[in-house]
């Protein structure tokens, strides 16, 4: 496998709670090479979500390092934390999380009105996202018009739009019936196969799973891997 | 998109709660652009007062009357230069209603006083050689369709003629323009001559003088030497500048600078408590999706600008559009209440307070929720603890 995207070194993670310490990691490592697609899964309260949160920057570990690219990224400060997770990282939730006042295509722009391209280019980067999510013709609708997987589509076109090197998704299936799910999933097989997109993905649903080329299981805070690639 | 229309878009997804905070805040500046006018039409005697020129009235009260002699006993005061006269008449125009500040003046003098009152040349030959005649306001003009040559008979609600007549006949020998921004020309004024001779009361008495001196410099030098002068007399006198009569005069209404301050600021402070408390439930209706901003790399500053931009946005178009009534009403009052009050004017300055009161009142009531939105803490707010 190629060269590690992202490297976890000895993470602890603890939140406390009513004066009570509660441990999610403890000495975890982990490694993600670049163009993989991993699926996490475990049960409820395994630390799947916080696994997730260390990883795109939006929370950081009590101990351990995280490094992105070869450089470490744990330690930035809030700003540049942010403008890393604008760069480098494409989010997708689970209820696909789009502003309802704005269209498919001002969804998919948002994250680019944090660059310095100009209103042709981001039209232009636009347009290619939703085409990439088969969703050209919808670009004017809002959420509100769309159904569940389009809405999914569009959370995946502004996960992609700027280009970043991993996505981060967060239950992407869980809000969808069988079929639209099977869509969703062989669309980010497709990101990670022929754009090289490196793919994290937490999911309860094994069918889910299948699409990673391996899983992950975490329960208590470890690691135990099935590789699905081979 | 911009960032711009992003503000735009937030401020307008609940259009019924944005135009109803709307109506509220312009309500709001309508009655601060309204009252500002009222204030500046009750100053604007005091804003265009000349800084050379001193009134004298009764001591007792400004609406006693003084001898005419007084004239010629001031004039011959070291400084003074002119000297002008001037009675109230309490008049109006065929019913009570129709309101006139009407004056006898000695019009060569007080034309040569008040330079800031224009009358073309023809006119004001015409008045000074007419002792019945007389000079009105262009507002007043329109308001009752009065052109030059026409017959305007003046009722009286004090004096009465000799022949029991409380109506005076006069023939509208000019139409007075104001000189400069915010002189008021509300008003009418003929010969205190023909006026003295035909009254049945009052004798040689004048209500006011009106003193230009040589300078400021000599005012309050010459307004002691005047008082002094008829002291312990059966009619002393009380000397002011002309922007200290002005002042006094319209205070006899009472402290109206701060009954309109206290009007505009209960107004305010309504609409600071509604408009922040519909800024405070928006933010808190979108923890979700503020999260969701900062997840995908919109920083803390930049959330704090999109809802402080969204609370000064939503100030600018309420307040700009009660500005705009404020201004537009202010035209229609200036013609309801020509002649009662001052020059009813929206000014520049009215213009620039209401824009300070609007950045003021987008910032208070966007501050708070800007700062919460600012530290909300993506984890907690996304409920992936």
């Amino acid at each position: 496998m190629s060269e590690a995207l992202i490297v976890l070194k000895d993470i602890g993670k603890h939140y406390t709670r009513s004066k009570q310490t509660i441990r999610i990691f403890e000495h975890l490592d982990m490694i993600v090479p670049r163009e993989d697609f991993v699926a996490i899964m475990g049960p409820s309260g395994s630390g799947k979500t916080t696994l997730l949160n260390l990883l795109g920057g939006i929370d950081r570990p009590s101990s351990g390092e995280i490094q992105f690219d070869g450089k470490r990224v744990d330690d930035l400060s809030e700003s540049r934390l942010a403008a890393f997770r604008a760069g480098s990282i494409g989010f997708i939730f689970q209820f696909y999380n789009l502003m309802p006042m704005l269209t498919a295509a001002q969804n998919v722009e948002l994250p680019l009105l944090l660059t310095k391209l100009g209103p042709k280019a981001r039209r232009e980067r636009v347009k290619t996202a939703l085409e990439i999510v088969s969703l050209s013709d919808r670009a004017r609708h809002r959420p509100s018009e769309l159904s569940g997987g389009q809405q999914q589509r569009v959370a995946i076109a502004r996960a992609i739009v700027s280009d970043p090197k991993l996505l981060l998704c967060d239950e992407p299936t869980g809000d969808l019936d069988r079929e639209t799910a099977g869509e969703i999933l062989s669309m980010l097989q497709t990101l990670n196969r022929d754009l090289g997109k490196t793919i994290v993905m937490v999911t309860h649903d094994p069918e889910a799973a299948r699409f990673a080329k391996r899983t992950l299981h975490l329960d208590k805070g470890r690691f135990s891997e099935k590789d699905l690639s081979a | 998109m911009t960032f711009l229309e992003l503000v735009r878009k937030n401020l307008f997804r609940k259009k019924l709660r944005t135009i109803l905070t709307t109506v509220a805040i312009f309500i709001a500046f309508a009655i601060f652009g309204v009252l500002a006018t009222f204030q500046n039409a009750l100053n604007s005697g005091v804003d265009t007062a000349g800084a050379d020129r001193l009134i004298v009235t009764n001591r007792i009260n400004f609406t006693l009357p003084m001898p005419i002699a007084y004239v010629s006993r001031v004039g011959a005061v070291e400084g003074v230069k002119t000297v002008a006269h001037a009675n109230w008449f309490g008049g109006y125009y065929q019913e009570p209603r129709n309101f006139l500040v009407a004056l006898a003046i000695d019009p060569v003098t007080y034309l040569d006083i008040y330079p800031e009152y224009v009358l073309p040349k023809s006119q004001r030959e015409a008045f000074l050689n007419e002792s019945g005649s007389i000079i009105v306001g262009e507002a007043l003009a329109k308001q009752y369709k009065w052109k030059v040559g026409d017959r305007i008979p003046v009722k009286s609600n004090i004096f009465r003629q000799r022949n029991g007549s409380d109506t005076w006949d006069f023939t509208l020998a000019g139409i007075m323009t104001p000189g400069a921004q915010g002189v008021d020309v509300n008003f009418v004024a003929f010969h205190y001559k023909y006026f003295a001779e035909t009254r049945s009361f009052g004798g040689d008495t004048i209500g006011w003088l009106i003193v230009k001196t040589a300078g400021s410099k000599d005012n309050d030098r010459i307004a002691r030497t005047v008082d002094a002068m008829f002291a312990n007399s059966p009619f002393e006198t009380e000397t002011k500048t002309e922007q200290a009569f002005n002042k006094a005069f319209t205070e006899q209404l009472g402290d109206l600078g701060f009954i309109i301050t206290a009007i505009v600021g209960a107004a305010f402070a309504t609409i600071l408590l509604i408009v922040g408390n519909t800024m405070m439930l928006t933010v808190r209706e979108r923890t979700n999706e503020i999260a969701v901003l900062k997840t995908i790399g919109f920083t803390s500053r930049r959330i704090f600008q999109l809802v402080l931009g969204e609370s000064m946005l939503l100030a600018m178009i309420g307040g700009l559009l009660g500005l705009v009534a404020a201004f537009l009403m202010s035209v229609v009052l200036q013609n309801v209440f020509a002649g009662r009050i001052g020059v009813m004017s929206f000014t520049p300055g009215t213009a620039l307070i209401g824009l300070g009161l609007m950045a003021s009142l987008g910032f208070l009531t966007g501050i708070l929720p800007a700062l919460r939105a600012m530290r909300l803490d993506i984890v907690t707010a996304l409920g992936r603890k």
